[in-house]
């Protein structure tokens, strides 16, 4: 009984973590049909933007909540600011190439970027771990909960919420469902397009950043953290369907419970039991759990 | 005579569309027959499930009497259906030479993978095969252009040149003409046809311009919404008062013209 | 028939082989592990060419020199003919098995999934006591029919090895480009409807080539094990296919030769920049790599053809 609810709360943190870092890449997939590797660099930047800013605040004393707000606003500052010179710097120039050429490209500007990390921060590790602290932890009967894991899983479920919403009932929203189905006919209805990219990516970075303050506190901020959860996004959004919103939610729950459940019981599958889902999900769906293949029209 | 192709109660929904339905009949050997119909008709997935891209949702499809239902279509290809494209389908970035060598060479091997790792593509028999093709569909002079630069109608050349280079005994050419001016539609007809008999291939091809069909075919298949509704000599299906109101509608060249 | 490319070949591999106990030491290690990691990227080439880049071949890589490891640590059997071969085949039917799934994929889906097999394996590597968790294990020193170099020959006589099993490759592979089979990888990377309607089937096809690219990685790794006496997890990890992926995009789809010449002019420009520019080296890598998929998107193989090209055109 305990284990199982430890699974169920387990499952729903690592969960949360999952669909914050694998939103943003699926934005941009669904949208821009580009498998952003530098989501990784959004992600590690995101947390030592946060370690920075968490030194200057809570050096000076001042206030927990405050302190939070900062981190994650500094963070995506540092992802829009990324955004934009890639986007505008290098990605404009391949759009439209070959979606392999796109991934390599990403995949260059990472590897560019893990080096920039260790030019601005060097090769030591940041701890940001006071707004964790300062959160706290309830008792729920011989579980202590962490409040900020909590905060955390609430964090999730608003931004998928108003993913699901803005999608719907916005205008940004409608425009960006029309860019989904078929570009070529948004570019007829005189949707610019371009924009429409440029935006989504820089959310889409700005998202990244967003996982990456929202970790700090519980990780150790250090070299070669961009790199997992790279990894690790690609999954969970391979399991939903890519560019799916629902696909990432419904993948970060798979994946989040299924390795809550292996550190419980089977701690020796712990490590690649995500991987083993994936194949297992694309072996019976080869696209995924959301999305439908469009058959080739001849 | 008796059938080589002959298709019973076909039928292909996608969801709630039903493209296809009710279809049967029979194709002797070496007949030619026309497929008409306006946009939507259903005529591409008639050709799509024969040819083995579609699986139908019921029915079925006897090639010299075996059941090829659902087969894959390389399978198909391999028993002697053989198809061209409604948009042309050749390999690009290749020249015409190679990719006539590439069917060719597709054609001639055993069905198995580990085999045609040890045969070398350009042997030279693939070769004489190669040039013969390119002969006999008058596109020689192109031989050495890439597909990607290829005017229209020699893509469509090249297309239908490369699925008779396995030697089909049935082909289905869907819309061989389109994309195509007027004036040069009859000429390259011409070439296909003249090209189509001398090998005795029984031949279905999809056109939307009736002088065409009732200058090529023997026999005329009407469809309109997914099903045949006229399948007899050309005049007559041409004549028949629910084709023309349908399908070539009351000016016989309206929808040709405006296909084109 | 041997063409001119197979001379020059045979010419290069003969002058490697005489020449190098006259190269220093640290060039011939280095040299061994630039041509060992060619292999794997020789089976990357004829993916790639199909515009297939898998982001997990260290799979295979790490299943070859794993191989190696475990025949050296549980059985008696020490040479290096049985074991390299040991480790191909261990890989080729790994690939054989994943390739089941892999070949029904394209583009980045295959390269995820591909991914995905290796990081399984990783985790497998790390979470298991009797592969040496984290820190891999050693490599006994191999056999060669009984003799047992040591020292700087033992160094000359793996890269003779290596250099064997380079030529064999490459002979074959460059065969291998010319069958149906291989000569198909430009078709299908154009238009594989077109191709299974002429009668064949793409997956098969490209389950082939996850066969051999497979096996070659499995070769590859083998004879890595063997040079650098010492297996680890980090074989299999996905930074070490990105690695290989890398070279295979700078070198270019273009020839046999140069997945040898660019995994060469790799390892020579790391141990450099290592030197050089400690800590600049992924930026080097990727500002590389970049430049070469926006201004040269055949690879650096494509300034050879280009300049063969303008001297054939401006010669009389
Ligand atoms: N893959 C598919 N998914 C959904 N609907 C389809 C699909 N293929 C065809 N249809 C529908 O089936 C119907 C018949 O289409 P088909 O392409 O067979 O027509 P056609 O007679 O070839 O028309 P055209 O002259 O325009 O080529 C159409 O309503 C089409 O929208
Ligand atoms: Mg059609």
């Amino acid at each position: 009984m305990l284990t199982a609810f430890a699974i169920f709360s387990d499952g729903l943190v690592y969960a949360a973590y999952l669909f914050l870092v694998a939103v943003g890449l699926t934005l941009i997939f669904g949208v821009m049909k580009i498998l952003n590797v530098t989501h990784g660099s959004f992600y590690a930047f995101g947390a030592y933007g946060a370690a920075t800013a968490a030194g200057v605040w809570f050096d000076r004393g001042w206030s927990d909540a405050g302190g939070l707000l900062f981190m994650v606003g500094l963070a995506m500052l540092i992802g829009l600011a990324i955004g934009i010179v890639l986007e505008r710097g290098i990605l404009r120039f391949v759009y439209g190439k070959d979606e392999v050429v796109i991934v390599l490209v990403t995949y260059a500007v990472f590897l560019i970027l893990e080096d920039v990390i260790v030019l601005v921060w060097g090769p030591r590790s940041y701890a940001a771990y006071q707004p964790m602290v300062a959160a706290g932890s309830i008792d729920v009967g011989d579980l202590t909960l962490s409040n900020y894991d909590i905060g955390m899983v609430v964090l999730a479920a608003a931004l998928a919420a108003f993913g699901y919403w803005a999608l719907k009932f916005t205008r940004y929203g409608k425009l960006l469902t029309v860019v989904i189905f078929d570009r070529e006919v948004a570019a007829a209805y005189g949707i610019n397009v371009k924009v429409i990219y440029t935006v989504t990516f820089l959310i889409g970075a700005m998202l990244g950043a967003l996982g990456g303050a929202v970790m700090a506190p519980k990780i150790s901020v250090t070299l070669g953290i961009g790199v997992e959860v790279i990894v690790l996004a690609f999954a969970v959004v391979a399991i939903g369907g890519m560019g799916s919103i629902e696909g990432a939610l419904i993948g970060a729950l798979i994946v989040g419970f299924g390795r809550a459940a292996a550190v419980h019981l089977v701690p020796q599958v712990e490590l690649f039991v995500i991987y083993a889902v994936m194949a297992l999900v694309l072996g019976f769906r080869p696209h995924g759990l959301f999305t439908q293949p469009a058959p080739r029209k001849i | 005579m008796s059938a080589i192709l002959s298709v019973r109660d076909l039928e292909k929904t996608f969801g709630s569309v039903v493209a296809a339905r009710d279809i049967s009949l029979d194709v002797p050997a070496q007949q030619t027959v026309g497929i008409i119909g306006a946009n939507g008709a259903g005529k591409t997935t008639f050709v799509n499930m024969i040819t083995g891209h579609l699986s139908p949702s019921k029915g079925s499809i006897l090639f010299e009497g075996n059941d090829i239902t659902g087969l894959p279509s390389r399978t198909i290809t391999r028993l002697g259906i053989s198809r061209s494209f409604q948009v042309a389908q050749v390999f690009p970035s290749l020249t015409v030479t190679e990719n006539m060598w590439a069917a060719a060479a597709i054609a001639r091997g055993r069905d198995s993978i580990i085999a045609r790792a040890l045969t070398p593509l350009d042997t030279p028999e693939a070769k004489t095969e190669a040039d013969a093709a390119m002969e006999l569909f008058q596109i020689t002079r192109y031989r050495d252009a890439r597909a990607v630069t290829l005017p229209q109608g020699v893509r469509k050349l090249l297309d239908i040149a490369m699925a008779v280079a396995g030697s089909p005994r049935v082909l289905l050419l869907d819309e061989p003409t389109s994309g195509i001016s007027i004036e040069e539609k009859f000429g390259l007809m011409d070439v296909v046809m003249s090209a189509l008999k001398t090998r005795r291939i029984t031949v279905l091809f999809v056109e939307h311009d009736m002088e065409i069909v009732g200058r090529f075919a023997d026999r005329v298949l009407a469809f309109y919404d997914g099903t045949v509704i006229a399948d007899e000599r050309p005049e007559t299906v041409l004549a028949n008062p629910r084709v023309q109101t349908f399908i070539s509608g009351t000016k016989p060249a309206g929808e040709g013209a405006v296909h084109a | 028939m041997a063409s001119r490319g197979t001379l020059i070949g045979a010419a290069a591999f003969a002058i490697l082989a005489a020449g190098a106990p006259l190269l220093p030491q640290w060039l011939v290690s280095l040299s061994t592990i630039a041509f060992a990691n060619a292999l794997v990227v020789l089976g990357l080439v004829i993916l790639w060419r199909t515009g297939l880049v898998p982001f997990g071949q260290a799979l295979f890589y790490a299943i070859g020199a794993y191989a190696v490891a475990l025949l050296g640590r549980y059985t008696p059997v020490r040479d290096v003919f049985v074991v390299v071969i040991a480790g191909a085949v261990c890989a080729g039917i790994v690939a054989y098995l994943v390739g089941f799934l892999l070949a029904r994929y394209r583009e980045i889906f295959f390269a995820m999934l591909s991914l995905a097999m290796s990081m399984i394996l990783y985790g497998v590597l790390v979470k298991t006591e009797t592969l040496g968790s984290t820190d891999g294990f050693h490599v006994e020193a191999g056999s060669f029919f009984g003799w047992r170099p040591q020292g700087a020959m033992r160094n000359l006589a793996l890269f003779w090895l290596v250099l064997g099993c380079c030529a064999v490759a490459a002979v074959l592979v460059a065969r291998y480009f010319r069958s149906v089979a291989g000569a198909l990888a430009i078709p299908v990377r154009d238009n594989e409807i077109r191709v299974e309607f002429l009668g064949i089937s793409v997956d098969r096809l490209i389950h082939l080539k996850l066969v051999i690219s497979g096996i070659l990685a499995g070769m590859g790794g083998a004879l890595a094990a063997l040079a650098v006496q010492h297996v680890d997890p980090q074989m299999a990890y996905w930074t070490t296919s990105g690695g290989f992926v890398f070279v295979t995009i700078l070198a270019g789809a273009g020839s046999v030769a140069a997945a040898f010449v660019g995994s060469l002019a790799f390892e020579l420009v790391r141990s450099i920049a290592v030197d050089l520019l400690p800590g600049a080296w992924q930026l080097i890598l990727g500002s590389a790599l970049l430049l070469t998929i926006l201004f040269l998107p055949e690879g650096l193989g494509s300034l050879y053809a280009r300049l063969r090209r303008r001297k054939e055109e401006t010669a009389p």
